[in-house]
């Protein structure tokens, strides 16, 4: 027994437990997880503020589909648990930390190396590595040394260092930052003001939350940075109310950022004032665009006005603001530090940096990756996705979430960029990937993302406001089986007019859904509409159900669970649908345990 | 010669504008100047271009919303609405071609297709802007079946009738309630399809929340917001137009009756007057039943005892001249004065002063505003 307890005081010192606590890992259940080695820990005797410093929360790491994971980082050697339960940890505290053997079966695979060996991670570096709650750690990694930096610079040099990096928005649109700043530090007018776009309410997306959620003081850095760029003292952070974990955070680390004296007035022992509000929104999706975000922060109904004038000139209160993005503006501290030239090396020629991306759909690997930019669609849905779930074949990739459009499986090699997303009528937009295999039917899916518009649509211009409806009863109409000749040619041309017409972002590209499904895959729209057919076997109102004579083993679950008395069985025969008396409600498919029901 | 000297003063009155920072725009192939920042909308408004539109009203900041004001403006990608842009250097403007007006039809289709299209029966036929628009691009909305609003007529109050089914969101009576009455009775509510103008929580319009000034009704381009008192008792071109200053304030407002025989039937909108532009408050649109009132005053009465007796005004007049002159000959013309209404004009009340200064003699003159 000595010789165990000798090791554990020895190595207690050099231990480091690192969980990841983002939204993602809450959810499956990280605080027990963490709770469970403090716990675990002290029943070994070890003191609890001893724990308490080895045992650490950090952000989420982006591989959401393993969560709970953990690091266990024992004298420098670092071993990561995916898949946690607190149950699991009595043993991993026994075994590993205890006994120095790691438990080999619930270590990460292969698949978390690949997922990560081929991202490039420069806004995701710190999170799911340091406590995002800890200022010091942040400090401690070089934070706000960029900030200290632009300092001994004229804010005309900081700009042109954000210019000559070539950085572009995050939040959809990808205009030039370092251009956005030098309109807005040229513009007449004061106080000028920073906002921060937290608002992220593409389905899907969750890039900027954790970000926030996993290096709240980035965000502030690059606050502070474009602040003092354009000559602004005051900031805002809008962010949705429906982000708590995200907004507890921030709150932390602007009052931490206050006492360090990184916030405040005369902010790093020089004549600039810089501090910054929390503005929560009541979680609108048409409140992330710019002009509505004003009107929204200047307590008015969140709806977008025409611009020119455009915020940089004319924007909170009518003054000169600038709008960036959480990920435009947590790339600065970086970009200051490690220089513009280092940052214009990693990417395309009009594309530069990286982008972070939510993977989600039919993937193996669903979370959120930073790669640069022009990596192919495939590197990303293959290397780092591991190819789609069950090995089925990959059929489209939906990119710019609810904006954007969809780029068929014959399209993997390209590049994912501005201007290639752009000229395959997708867009980056805000960094949502939804990845479709050939269960997933086009049109229903074009439906889902424009009932997504349609009520997050402000109401104020006619073209979206009634158009996206209008679209969206035909594109309803198709998936029951009622198409009829001509709608195909009918949402073509309302959607064309509608882009066209609409006054602001979301109704100009509300119906890049359906023009990009319509032009990559009329055929399924087709069979929808002439053969009465949905070849991914999705939409319950074409759908057609028989009973296989060869798999049917005559048990009569179909027949109990018809609601509508459509299925004729009896004992030692196979069951029969009468097609005249189903409401394809799909019961009878769900209850039969042997596939019988095709 | 005379060729030479127009010439020459072309081109001295452009230099002469343009050294006042005007700037030029071509408009369909019409050069005109104008200020920095203008709208393309009242630029072409100004040369007598017209350009349809359903959300702008003069007295309301550009909005933007119902988009059929969209124009081609050369070397810009997609048209752009005349009533928000600015007009810049050298801007060439199209507000009229097929492509423009095929987009315009669709809109006006759109718009058509949420509309319960009950011209027949409905208050504004002859006098709705969207049933002008429907005729002149010769489309209905047919073509987009689909769902349709299908609410009840709000008359929760004695004046505003709103019929929700025909409101087309332009937002007009919202922002005319919160940008020049500044009472926030109205507010556009829910999104997407179901967005609409309503009081907040759907609440009867009453004197808690409405000053009930009717600007709503008097901007409201469509049949949905009508006033109630004038409900069925005739459609524009029934009625006749009779220009008028209000008698209740010496604001000096104008508006038109609106005179069905002999009857005044409502109060619409002058949007000319230079007062008011159009501006209303509750007295001026909808306190006209005194006109037709059993109990109005219509000859001067004379107190003979106890009792008020008609007179002629002759007759009225002789005696208060008679009256007046014996007090001021036995008391002095201080003992005299006189003290006039705010419902009367300003000019009247000037005249009543200059009448009492220089007739009477007097300084004693006042008015009852005492705000
Ligand atoms: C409908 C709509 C929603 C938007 N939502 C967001 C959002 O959630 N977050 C965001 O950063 N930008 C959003 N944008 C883009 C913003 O308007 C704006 O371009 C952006 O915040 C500018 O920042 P950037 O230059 O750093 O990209 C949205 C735009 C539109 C039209
Ligand atoms: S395009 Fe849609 S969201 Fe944008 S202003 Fe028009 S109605 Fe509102
Ligand atoms: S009620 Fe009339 S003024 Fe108000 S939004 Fe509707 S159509 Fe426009």
């Amino acid at each position: 027994m000595p010789a165990k307890k000798t090791a554990k005081k020895a190595d207690i010192k050099d231990l480091v437990i690192r969980v990841c606590v983002g939204t993602g890992g809450l959810a499956a259940g990280s605080q027990e997880v963490m709770d469970e080695f403090g716990s675990q820990l002290k029943s070994h005797g070890i003191k609890a503020e001893i724990v308490k410093k080895c045992v650490n929360k950090t952000g989420c790491r982006g591989f959401c589909a393993k969560d709970v994971l953990a690091d266990v980082i024992l004298n420098d050697k670092s071993e990561t648990y995916q898949l946690l339960t607190p149950e699991m940890v009595s043993r991993i505290v026994e075994e590993h930390i205890v006994n120095g053997s790691p438990v080999k079966e619930w270590l990460v695979g292969p698949e978390y190396h690949a997922f990560h060996d081929k991202q490039t991670k420069i806004l995701l570096k710190q999170c799911g590595h340091i406590d995002p709650e800890d200022i010091d750690a942040y400090i401690k990694i070089g934070g706000y040394e960029g900030a200290r930096k632009i300092f001994s610079l004229e804010p005309s040099e900081v700009i042109e260092e954000i210019r000559a990096s070539g950085l572009r928005g995050r939040g959809g649109a990808g205009f030039l930052t370092g251009l956005k700043w030098e309109l807005c530090s040229k513009a007449e007018g004061s106080p000028k003001y920073i906002i921060c776009n937290a608002d992220e309410g593409d389905p899907g997306a969750f890039m900027d939350r954790s970000v926030i959620e996993g290096n709240p003081h980035s965000v502030i850095e690059g606050m502070v940075i474009g602040g003092y760029a354009i000559g602004a003292n005051y900031g805002y952070v809008y962010i949705r109310a429906e982000y708590p974990l995200a907004i507890q955070r921030l709150k932390i680390a602007i009052s931490d950022a206050r006492k360090k004296g990184f916030l405040g007035e005369n902010i790093f022992k020089t004549k600039f004032d810089f501090d910054i509000k929390i503005k929560e929104g009541a979680g609108a999706f048409i409140c992330g665009e710019e002009t509505a975000l004003i009107a929204s922060i200047e307590g008015k109904r969140g709806m977008p006005r025409a611009k020119p004038p455009f915020p940089a000139h004319k924007g909170l209160w009518g003054k000169p603001t600038v709008i960036n993005n959480v990920e435009t503006l947590s790339t600065l501290p970086t970009i200051i530090t490690q220089g513009a030239k280092w940052f214009s090396s990693i990417g395309t020629e009009k594309s530069k940096g990286t982008k972070v991306f939510a993977i989600t759909g039919k993937i193996k690997n669903t979370g959120l990756i930073e790669v640069p930019m022009g990596m192919s669609l495939r590197e990303i849905v293959y290397d780092i996705g591991g190819g789609c779930e069950k090995n089925c074949a990959l059929k489209a990739v939906q990119t710019g979430g609810p904006s954007g459009g969809c780029i068929p499986a014959s399209h993997i090699d390209m590049p994912v960029d501005y201007e290639s997303l752009m000229a395959i009528g997708s867009m980056m937009g805000s960094g949502g990937m939804v990845v479709m295999d050939d269960t997933t039917c086009m049109v229903d899916m074009a439906k889902f993302f424009l009932s997504f518009t349609q009520n997050e649509s402000c109401g104020k211009c006619t073209p979206c406001r009634i158009g996206t409806k209008r679209m969206l009863e035909i594109l309803t109409r198709i998936t029951n089986g009622k198409g009829r000749e001509g709608d195909i040619e009918l949402l073509l041309e309302l959607g064309n007019s509608i882009k066209l017409t609409s006054l602001c972002g979301l109704g100009m590209s509300a119906p890049n859904p359906v023009l990009s499904t319509i032009r990559f895959f009329r055929d399924e729209y087709e069979a929808h509409i002439r053969d009465g057919i949905c070849p991914a076997a999705v939409c319950k109102a074409l759908r057609i159900y028989t009973v296989s004579v060869e798999l049917c083993k005559m048990c009569g679950k179909c027949f109990k669970a018809c609601p509508s008395a459509a299925i004729a069985w009896e004992k030692k025969q196979p069951a029969k649908i009468d097609k005249g008396k189903c409401i394809k409600c799909g019961a009878c498919y769900e209850a039969c345990p042997f596939n019988a029901i095709l | 010669m005379k060729h030479a000297r127009l010439m020459q003063y072309c081109s001295e009155y452009w230099e002469e504008a343009l050294s006042e920072n005007k700037i030029k725009i071509t408009i369909n192939g019409i050069e005109t100047l104008c200020d920095r920042d203008d709208t393309i909308l009242k630029v072409a408004k100004k040369i007598g271009v017209k350009i349809p539109h359903l959300c702008n009203d003069k007295r309301l900041e550009p909005y933007g919303g119902c988009r059929l004001c969209i124009v081609e403006v050369k070397g810009v990608p997609r048209p752009l609405p005349a009533c928000t842009t600015p007009a810049t250097e050298n801007m060439e403007i199209i507000t009229d071609n097929d492509s423009i007006r095929k987009l315009r039809a669709n809109l006006i289709e759109l718009l058509l297709s949420n509309h319960p299209n009950d011209c027949m029966r409905c208050e504004r036929t002859g006098d709705c802007k969207l049933q002008n628009l429907s005729y002149e691009y010769g489309v209905d909305g047919s073509r987009f079946e689909g769902e349709k609003w299908d609410l009840p007529i709000r008359e929760d109050n004695p004046f505003i009738s709103y019929e929700p089914n025909k409101c087309i969101l332009c937002g007009r009576c919202t922002r005319i309630c919160n940008e020049v009455v500044m009472a926030g009775t109205i507010e556009l509510t829910g999104r997407g399809f179901n967005s609409m103008p309503d009081t907040a929580f759907k609440k009867p319009r009453t004197l808690e929340n409405c000053e009930f000034c009717g600007q709503c009704v008097s901007t409201c381009p469509t049949g949905a917001l009508t006033d109630r008192k004038g409900r069925g008792k005739g459609r524009s071109y029934d009625l006749k137009k009779i220009k008028t200053t209000c008698s209740y304030c010496g604001t000096g407002c104008n508006f038109y009756l609106n005179v069905r025989d002999g009857k005044v039937v409502k109060v619409t909108s002058d949007t000319d007057a230079p007062v008011n532009q159009g501006n209303l408050c509750i007295k001026g649109r909808y306190g006209y039943d005194f006109i037709h009132s059993e109990d109005r005053i219509k000859t001067p009465l004379i107190k003979i005892g106890d009792k008020f007796v008609e007179a002629a005004w002759d007759e009225a007049l002789d005696l208060i001249a008679e009256k007046f002159s014996s007090l001021m000959k036995k008391h002095g013309n201080e003992s005299v004065g006189a003290f006039s209404s705010s419902r009367c004009t300003n000019e009247e009340n000037f005249l009543l002063s200059k009448f009492v200064r220089t007739v009477f003699r007097s300084n004693n003159v006042d008015n009852c505003a005492r705000v």
